[in-house]
């Protein structure tokens, strides 16, 4: 064995890799979320993939938003909330003071329920995040990053000829792709996407699962969705939550059709529990 | 279990059990009742035995649209798409369990002029009996979701071909004794047949039903008796 081969061994012992022997992206450890006094996520234990999607089911309220938000640190912007635990990405932990929060969130894009694109064109939407991170020196490398970000949220043809005009003018599923295009812009190891479908129509929705399809090849995607059949069609794992706790993970297929614990099984099949 | 929120998909699925526990009972009256006709050699027995089998198959067509309604408007996932799977599969079994039930009765008015020594029928309705006790336990074990009463089931089965083999055996034999045995003992043998078949039909109810109650499809195997088809006998020309 030569030696590169040895130590590409010993890193790959070393990484965390989650049950189908797939590389972890993100890991998180003993994760508690307060709000307050409330106890909102208690005791989150699990290692995400990377090049899939994981899904995040459960009934509202049940803390998967909640750990969503962790993953990029959005819950810092709520004053009263405090997360305890580690939650890594590629081994770095997240939370460590010396971690610029602005570039953690270049490279954990975030998707939300409602499209929300800027008032500004539809080029400026895209190009404002590569600006910003200075991504781009020259104007042509911006022209580039926005095309093929474009391109990669499957937009580029239909918004080609009016880059100009305003991102809000575009229909909800136009939006939905704008602002996945946004968050690919910036290079991002993750993409967190929070219910990205349920403000739009089945023909929007097909578009951006089709979408979400194509970039599970180069990114980790975690999308927390109401849609059992959504969670179904396109997660290659699935986590349920309920009542502040990970109740239980593993392959989608699996969850699906023979999910361990009663409560999972109560709550796909739609049952009282 | 816990009941669904949507209270008419319990409904649904109740119905569903429904036709189905009336298919199984009809399937059973069927088979019981195809027999008797042969051993008997009663042609009425034969005919009323023979028109109720379109019952069946319309039980099946009712459970298919209903199966394809629900499917189409609930989305079953888990253990509510496993059920309307099982139950599509096992009313596609019970179907064919008419199907061959029908067909004894079928030979029972072509052999119901003739004489039957009475022998003749004894491993028959061996045969008969088992396969009745096999398909009310596979229906039972389904009606009670009883795992463990379906795998008794599945191991059984091995049993009736067994039986098989030795009927087979037999009616060979008198046919041997007697060229006039052939004609009877040739319908007998396609009755046994049938019977055999019931029976692997019974196993296939209770293999559905370990994959309702487990959720893992059966990869065991089969215990296999049926020798028949390599079975040779030469008369014996002294």
């Amino acid at each position: 064995m030569d030696m590169s081969a040895a130590t590409r061994m010993e890193a790959e012992r070393s990484a965390p890799v989650t049950a189908q022997g797939l590389p972890a992206k993100v890991v998180a450890r003993d994760v508690n979320v307060f709000y307050g006094e409330k106890h909102a996520l208690k005791h989150v234990d699990v290692d995400i993939p990377d090049r899939g999607v994981t899904a995040f089911i459960g009934p509202s309220g049940c803390g998967k938003s909640t750990f969503l938000r962790c993953i990029n640190r959005m819950n810092d912007t709520i004053a009263s909330c405090k997360v305890t635990g580690k939650i890594t990405i590629d081994n770095r932990d997240i939370y460590d003071p010396s971690l610029d929060v602005v570039q953690l969130r270049a490279r954990v894009g975030m998707v939300f329920q409602k499209p929300n694109p800027f008032p500004k064109s539809i080029f400026d939407n895209v190009a404002y995040g590569p600006k910003i991170h200075g991504l781009a020196r020259t104007k042509s490398e911006l022209e580039a990053i926005v095309t093929a970000s474009l391109e990669k949220a499957g937009l580029w043809s239909e918004v080609k000829d009016r880059l100009g005009d305003s991102g809000t003018g575009l229909s909800g599923g136009q939006q939905q792709r704008l602002c996945i295009a946004r968050a690919i812009a910036v290079n991002p190891d993750v993409i967190l996407m929070d219910e990205p479908c349920s403000a739009l129509d089945p023909i929007a929705t097909a578009k951006v699962e089709t979408l979400i399809d194509e970039l599970r090849a180069n990114y980790c995607i975690i999308i927390v969705t109401h849609s059992m059949q959504q969670a179904a069609r396109v997660s290659q794992r699935t986590a349920f939550f309920h009542l502040g706790t990970l109740v239980e993970e593993g392959p989608t297929e699996r969850i699906f059709s023979t999910p361990r614990d009663q409560r999972t099984q109560d709550y796909i099949t739609g049952r009282t529990g | 279990m816990n009941d669904h929120i949507v209270k008419s998909y319990d409904a649904e699925f109740k119905e569903l059990d429904r036709l189905t526990a009336h298919m199984g009972g009809l399937a059973e009256k069927l088979l019981a009742d195809a027999f008797a006709a042969l051993e008997r050699r009663d042609p009425n027995l034969a005919a009323a035995t023979i028109a109720s089998d379109k019952s069946i198959d319309t039980l099946e067509l009712q459970v298919q649209e209903r199966a394809i309604l629900m499917i189409a408007k609930r989305q079953p996932i888990a253990n509510d798409l496993r059920h309307i799977m099982t139950v599509l599969k096992i009313t596609s079994d019970l179907e064919r369990i008419g199907d061959l039930a029908k067909n004894i009765a079928k030979r029972a008015l072509a052999v119901s002029g003739e004489a039957h020594p009475k022998p003749l029928m004894n491993g028959l309705r061996h045969m008969t009996e088992l396969a009745m006790r096999q398909l009310k336990d596979a229906l039972d074990a389904l009606s009670s979701r009883d795992a463990g009463k379906a795998r008794e089931v599945w191991h059984r089965d091995a049993g009736l071909d067994a039986l098989y083999n030795s009927v087979f055996r037999e009616l060979l034999t008198y046919m041997m004794e007697d060229p006039r045995n052939i004609g009877l003992c040739t319908h007998l043998l396609f009755g046994a047949k049938n019977i055999e078949r019931i029976g692997d039909h019974t196993t296939n109810i209770a293999e559905n039903v370990l994959y309702l109650v487990d959720g893992v499809a059966m990869t065991e195997e089969r215990p296999k008796g049926d020798d028949t088809s390599s079975m040779v006998m030469s008369a014996r020309t002294s």
